[in-house]
This record gives C-alpha cells, sequence and structure tokens, in this order.
C-alpha cells in the first residue's frame, strides 16, 4: 500500500510510520510511569532497602550516550550516500547496544555479588524494582538491536539498492529515545527516587 | 423535490420486493449489475492473504467482528450457566454434568467452577467482546473508510493487531481446558488470588495463560490503536479537516488514546504480579497468613499497588468500551433522524472532556481500600465530574432526535436504546461515585446493575447498532428486518428485566460473587426474584441466538444491496462501490468540502461531504 501512503500524504506531513512511532513511544514512557511512579509509592513504605547502584551503571550510561552519537554519524553517513561510512556507524552502534545489555547484566551481577537479592523469597522490593523497570528497559534496547541487525543486512545488499532513510530515521528516533529513557532512570535511581 | 422522488422511489422498491418483509429506504440512485466490478486490485489474491493473512482493513474488521462474536457467545453462555445457579441453586440439571464434566457432579455447578464462570465471563465480555470486538471491528472498518484512506497507516501491524488477538483468544480458551480450570479469582485478577498459586484451583495454570492471554491481548490493542490514531491524523483525504469528522472517528479516536496510554500500565501491573507468582518478588504479597500453610515469606508486598496500575487502565477501559458506542449512535440518530447532530462541537469537547477524566478517577473503585478519606473526596469531585459531559452527550442526542425525521431502522433502535441505557445506568453512577453511599454499595448486586447497564449492555447496543447500520457495506446484503425488531424488543426489555431489579437487591446489602444466596436469612426473599431474573437471562440470551442465525444467514443469502447509499448518509464510505476492494475506491479517494451533517439543509435531505458548498448555500 505504499501508492496509498504517497497518495493522501503531501509532503509537509510527517510519514505516518514515523507518527506512529511517536504514538508508541508514549505508550512506553506510559508503562515506565507507571513502574517509576509504584516504585516512589513503595520506597515510602516500610522495609525497604537502600544499597549503591553498581558503578557500572556510570560506564553504561556512557555507553549508549556514546551510541546515540554513533547512530547520528550514521544517519548523516546514509543520506551523504557514504555507504562504507554508514555501515561503520550502525555496526559500531549495535556493537555499543549489546555491550550496554552486558553491562547491565554485569549491574545485576554486581548487586547479586554484594547478597543483594534480585528475586527469590529473601529479595528486596527495591532491589526486584531496579531488576525489573532496568531488566524491561534492556529488553527495549535488544528491540533496538535487532532493528539496527536489520538495516545492517540490509545495508549490506547488492542487488536490491533502497535510497529511502524512512527506517533509518526510525531506528535513530527509536535509539535515541531508549537512550533518554536510561538517562531518566539513572537520573530517578540516583536522586529521585 | 429530492425527497420526494426518494419515496416514489421507495414505494417502487418495496413493490417490487413483495415477498420480503424489509422496510426499504433508497436513495433514488438505484445501482445495479455493477456488483462486481468495484475491485480496484486485481492482483492475484489467494485464500490466505484475502481470508487469513488479509492486510485489507475491511477483512480485519470482519475478523475482529467474528472472533468478538464467537467470545460473545461463549461469555454470553458462562453467564446464563451461572445464572443457572443463582436462580436455582436447589435443583439438579443432569445435562449440566454432560456438558461440564467434572465441574458440574450430578448436575450442580461446584463452587470453583462457578467462580471460573464469573471470572471468564467478566475477562471475555470487557477486553475480547467490547474492546476487541467493539472498537477492533468498527476502528477497523470506518477509520479509513470514513476519512478517505485507502487502508491503515500500516496494514501490516494492522494484520497483526488482529493476530495477537487471536493467539490471546486461544490462550485464553484454552484455559478452560486445563486440569485445574480457568483463573477464578474476579476478572480484575487481585493479588493475593491472582499472586499464589496454591490460592484455588484456577489460581496455577489457569492463571499463568490468564496472563499470557492478556498480555498477548495488551499488545493487540497497543498495535491497534497506534494505527488507529496514525491514520486518522495522518491519512485524512483532501480536504477532511479535524472538525469535518465524523463523530465515530472522534470518538474512536479518543478510544484509541485512551488505550494506548493505559494498556501500558496494565502491562507494567501484570509484569509485577508476573515476578510475584513466579520469581519469588515481594511487590504485591507480604507475610500475609495463610490458612494451612503460615505466613509467606514475602516481605513488605502491597496488594493495593497493584489496584492502583490495575484500575489505572481499568477505569478508562470503561470508556474505551464505551465511545466507540457513543460515536457509533451519534452518526446513526444523526442519519435517521435526517437532522444534523446537535452540538457537533459540544460533542466532540465532552469526548475529549471524558478522555481526561477518565485518567483521573481510577480510585472511585478503591474507596473502600483504606484509601485516606481526604484522597477520597478529591476523587469522588472527579467522579461526578463525568456527568457533565456525559449529560451534554445525552442532552445532544435526545435535541438530535428532537423534532427529527425519525426512521426507526433496526440500527436507529439500537442507537436509541443505547441512549436509554446510558442514561438509566448513568444515574446509579452518581450514586456510586460518593464515597459514602459507596460504603453500602460497593461490592453489592447494586455495582453489578450499574456497570452491566451503562457500560456492558449500553455498549453491546452501540456494537448492534453499528452492525446493523454497516452491515449492508460490510457484506452488501442486508439483515432480515422482522429477525432484527424481534431481537432489539426481546433485548431491551430483557436487559432492563434483568438489571433493573439487582438495583434493589444491591440496596438490600445482598454481596456480589457469592456461589449461593438460598443459605442467608436475609437474601430469602430475593430467591424469587433471582429465579425471575435467570430466567430472563436465558431467554435474551436465546434473543442472541436468533440475531446470530440472522447475521450468518444474510451474509449469504439476505437481500441484496442495490443502492450505493441505503441510508441516505453523508460520510464517505457510502461513496465506495457495493463491494469496495483492496483501497476502497476504484479512481480517485474523492475529496470532502463539508461536515457530514448536512441533513435537511436548505430543504434538501441529505448532502454527501463530497458535494462542493454552493454559492447561494446558507451556512449551517
Amino acid at each position: 500500500m505504499m501508492t496509498a501512503l504517497q497518495e493522501s500524504s503531501e509532503p509537509k506531513r510527517i510519514h505516518p510510520h514515523k507518527f506512529t512511532l511517536w504514538v508508541a513511544l508514549g505508550s512506553i514512557v506510559m508503562m515506565f510511569a507507571a513502574l517509576t511512579s509504584a516504585y516512589i509509592v513503595k520506597k515510602n513504605q516500610s522495609s525497604w532497602l537502600e544499597f549503591d547502584l553498581p558503578r557500572i551503571f556510570w560506564y553504561s550510561t556512557f555507553t549508549i550516550l556514546l551510541s546515540s552519537v554513533t547512530i547520528h554519524l550514521a544517519l548523516k553517513a546514509f543520506k551523504a550516500r557514504e555507504m562504507s561510512r554508514y555501515r561503520l556507524f550502525i555496526t559500531t552502534t549495535a556493537i555499543l547496544g549489546v555491550l550496554f545489555i552486558l553491562m547491565q547484566w554485569w549491574g545485576f551481577r554486581d548487586l547479586e555479588s554484594r547478597h543483594i537479592a534480585l528475586t527469590g523469597p529473601k529479595s528486596n522490593s527495591a532491589a526486584s524494582f531496579l531488576f525489573v523497570i532496568t531488566g524491561l528497559h534492556m529488553v527495549h534496547v535488544l528491540g533496538g538491536v535487532i532493528a539496527l541487525l536489520v538495516i545492517f543486512v540490509r545495508a549490506y545488499r547488492v542487488r536490491v539498492k533502497n535510497y529511502s532513510s524512512l527506517p533509518i530515521e526510525l531506528v535513530g528516533t527509536y535509539w535515541h529515545f531508549v537512550d533518554a529513557l536510561w538517562i531518566y532512570l539513572f537520573i530517578f535511581y540516583n536522586w529521585i527516587g | 423535490m429530492t425527497r420526494a422522488g426518494g419515496v416514489i422511489a421507495d414505494n417502487r422498491t418495496i413493490k417490487d420486493q413483495s415477498m420480503s418483509n424489509e422496510a426499504v429506504i433508497h436513495s433514488p440512485v438505484e445501482v445495479a449489475a455493477h456488483d462486481e466490478h468495484g475491485e480496484h486490485h486485481h492482483h492475484h489474491e489467494t485464500f490466505i492473504t484475502k481470508y487469513v493473512f488479509s492486510q485489507d482493513h475491511k477483512m480485519i474488521a470482519k475478523q475482529f467482528l467474528i472472533t468478538g462474536m464467537f467470545w460473545a457467545v461463549l461469555g454470553g453462555l458462562m453467564s446464563v450457566l451461572f445464572r443457572l445457579q443463582l436462580g436455582y441453586p436447589d435443583a439438579s440439571f443432569p445435562w449440566l454434568e454432560t456438558i461440564l464434566g467434572k465441574w458440574a457432579p450430578g448436575g450442580h455447578i461446584t463452587p470453583a467452577a462457578y467462580y471460573a464462570l464469573v471470572t471468564t465471563h467478566g475477562t471475555v465480555l470487557v477486553f475480547f467482546v467490547l474492546t476487541a470486538g467493539l472498537s477492533g471491528t468498527f476502528a477497523n472498518f470506518l477509520i479509513p473508510l470514513q476519512v478517505g484512506a485507502r487502508d491503515m497507516a500500516s496494514p501490516f501491524l494492522n494484520m497483526l493487531s488482529y493476530w495477537f488477538f487471536f493467539t490471546a483468544s486461544i490462550v485464553m480458551l484454552s484455559s478452560i481446558f486445563v486440569e485445574t480450570g480457568p483463573f477464578s479469582g474476579g476478572w480484575t485478577a487481585y493479588p493475593p488470588l491472582s499472586a499464589l498459586g496454591d490460592a484455588s484451583p484456577g489460581s496455577q495454570t489457569g492463571m499463568d495463560l490468564w496472563l499470557i492471554s492478556m498480555a498477548l491481548f495488551v499488545v493487540s490493542s497497543l498495535l491497534g490503536g497506534l494505527n488507529y490514531i496514525a491514520t486518522i491524523l495522518n491519512m485524512r483525504t483532501k480536504g477532511m479537516s479535524m472538525t469535518r469528522l465524523p463523530l465515530t472517528i472522534w470518538a474512536l479516536f479518543f478510544t484509541a488514546v485512551l488505550g494506548v496510554l493505559s494498556f501500558p500500565v496494565l502491562f507494567s501491573g501484570f509484569i509485577l504480579l508476573i515476578f510475584d507468582r513466579n520469581f519469588g518478588t515481594s511487590f504485591y504479597l507480604s507475610d500475609i497468613f495463610v490458612n494451612g500453610v503460615g505466613a509467606l515469606p514475602n516481605e513488605g508486598g502491597s496488594a493495593i499497588l497493584y489496584q492502583h496500575l490495575f484500575w489505572f487502565l481499568g477505569h478508562p477501559e470503561v470508556y474505551i468500551i464505551l465511545l466507540p458506542a457513543m460515536g457509533m449512535a451519534s452518526e446513526i440518530l444523526s442519519v435517521n433522524s435526517r437532522k444534523p447532530i446537535f452540538g457537533y462541537m459540544a460533542m466532540i469537547g465532552s469526548l475529549f472532556a471524558i478522555a481526561i477524566l477518565a485518567f483521573l478517577v481510577w480510585a472511585h473503585h478503591m474507596f473502600v481500600t483504606g484509601l485516606n478519606p481526604f484522597l477520597g473526596s478529591i476523587f469522588v469531585l472527579l467522579t461526578l465530574l463525568i456527568a457533565v459531559p456525559s449529560a451534554i452527550k445525552v442532552f445532544n442526542w435526545l435535541t438530535t432526535l428532537w423534532r427529527g425525521n425519525i426512521r426507526f431502522t433496526p440500527g436507529m433502535m439500537f442507537a436509541i436504546g443505547f441512549v436509554s441505557l446510558f442514561i438509566s445506568g448513568g444515574l446509579t453512577g452518581i450514586w456510586l461515585g460518593n464515597s459514602a453511599l459507596d460504603i453500602h454499595l460497593h461490592d453489592t448486586y447494586f455495582v453489578i446493575a450499574h456497570f452491566h447497564i451503562v457500560m456492558g449492555v449500553s455498549s453491546m447496543f452501540g456494537m448492534f447498532a453499528g452492525i446493523y447500520h454497516w452491515f449492508p457495506k460490510m457484506y452488501g446484503r442486508y439483515l432480515n428486518n422482522t429477525v432484527s425488531y424481534i431481537h432489539f424488543w426481546i433485548t431491551i426489555a430483557g436487559a432492563y428485566m434483568i438489571f433493573w431489579p439487582m438495583h434493589y437487591e444491591g440496596l438490600a446489602g445482598m454481596p456480589r460473587r457469592y456461589f449461593d444466596y438460598s443459605n442467608w436469612e436475609s437474601f430469602k426473599n430475593f430467591v424469587e426474584l433471582n429465579r425471575f431474573i435467570s430466567t430472563v437471562a436465558m431467554i435474551v440470551f436465546a434473543a442472541q441466538i436468533l440475531f446470530l442465525i440472522n447475521f450468518f444467514y444474510s451474509i449469504f443469502k439476505g437481500r441484496k444491496v442495490t443502492s450505493l447509499n441505503p441510508w441516505g448518509a453523508n460520510t464517505l464510505e457510502w461513496t465506495t462501490p457495493l463491494r469496495p476492494g483492496h483501497g476502497n475506491w476504484p479512481g480517485e479517494i474523492p475529496e470532502v468540502h463539508r461536515w457530514p451533517y448536512d441533513y435537511g439543509k436548505d430543504g434538501t435531505e441529505f448532502i454527501p461531504q463530497t458535494t462542493p458548498v454552493g454559492a447561494d448555500e446558507s451556512h449551517h
């Protein structure tokens, strides 16, 4: 139905897929808003365990910030049709994404090594909340990595050339979003919640 | 005069079809023999791509409708079964054992089975029938047709939305057949009953399946909702400004916004529930003392937290169910009164107000949970504020009908029935919204009566109105009118006879969710009344079977639609061919020049949206 899309949308209008993505992001925001407000409610009740965040979260924060820069450069390279630079940057972004996920996982391991149970009967909901919210964010980053892999495979296809920057723009918007979401969560854990 | 011409054509058509009993309302333009030539895309479609994995919004709408109807029958049948228990607690029905097996030994439904039936009835009717079946059907069908688009913003996501719903249905259906039965802790799935696997048989595998099914369902509604919003805002045809949209579209728009913003919150609640159930966390569970087990090892959890997360969806959900019915009623009332809708902008404004307030009233479901009374009083105020936009809508529907040239088509009957039920049920909402009164009325049959009338039955009526009104566009045939009227009168009379008496039971303090009331001295005087309610429920259910027969018979054998615009409506869906193909319009998408409610303007019966504004035309 691409013909239909082109027919009814004027050039100035935002592409329907982009708009759909923005609404979806609003939806994801609501999910995390629910969880972080539940976190605040629980924090003000008794038996809340205070503990230091894993230090590696600082490094993972830096990593995901860096990945936002690389995906931005990837989009710029694609628009300039510098395909080798483009491939380099999306590959870097995907690797940084995977690195971020691994770092978050190491963070969980760090908590467990300090005998702060994330799940199970001995767990405190403070740690469980951190695990669920951070874990859910990791799943969203993983979704971004999968999307990156798809456009990565496309970038190496020789036969079919695609000149539309829409898929990369969509992935880019999503990627910046999960980045911003993590920054929010990081600030929330450290200074708000 | 157009009007007179139309009447003559009508008479002729009735004479021609003297064997048929349908009242025929035709616009003068008759279209014959062009039936099958409306197809736009002639690319080859296999059975699989056309009927199964279709990306055509009209086919997806029908898939939602038929699946929703399947669940409506099953959910309705469940209510008949548990009404049998409530009406005849001492009687034995051997045939029950035949169909239910160990759930009804000796022809008596067991308490566990009773709770399973009540829970599944609630879940299925609220989510699968009145959310997916209602807005899934009509948002899919009407949005592209009425805004003038070839399909949804993303037909692929739209297809996924149905198949997530289908998978959710399969999982929910299979939960009925597991050894320990489906979940039986109420459709709200409050912990600890939902969080502890040992709480009841249904809390084991049944609850796992319930959660999986609901998670899939949330994904389905989100995919659907994203598409509906993007399509309405981005894909409107030339000239279709937001204030030229039919009210159905406005209602479906706010419905989608509510769903997209509130279902994720429910999803969060479910994730925490899954962790409590399966990974031993303490979000909702605390060291409560469980009979036979002792205190739980969990510490610090709060079951109230779940209620907050649940009702943050739960209350908008009421409007997710109700708004599509409101939108369709507005459209159908205006078309069949042959009058513009009264207060078009006020209708949009009140939809907007309801959508905002929907997010600010959830705690009125929790007045008796130990909520801070001061907080409670704020929620009372916000809840009662909903009366304002609701009253605006009712006033506008009544003034639309006022001195209208009313055509009592079956769709119109159901739309009027919707308004009636919305008033009756809405008034008791003012009672329940008061936290002081709620102390007495909470969890009684008064609540059952209120929400069934105002949201359950009235939305069902909206759905029926929509089906009767748009069936000719969906299937190119008419439903049988006589059967439709019988269906209407039994259903409206039955709905009131079932739920009106429940108000009195509730006022007398009769609590909901009990298996057998005949053992309580205080409720002995309701034995006869309960029997009456149960009997009516069975009759009403039988009338729905009549509707089903009419529906499926008419798809294949109903009288063929021969006029492009059988109701003389202004909206764009009636400018498509009789059986529109994928892409909806064979040529260009028509341009829109006016709002959709120019009925009876300047002496003309109706002026479709595609008609350019004449030089000497008055302003509406």
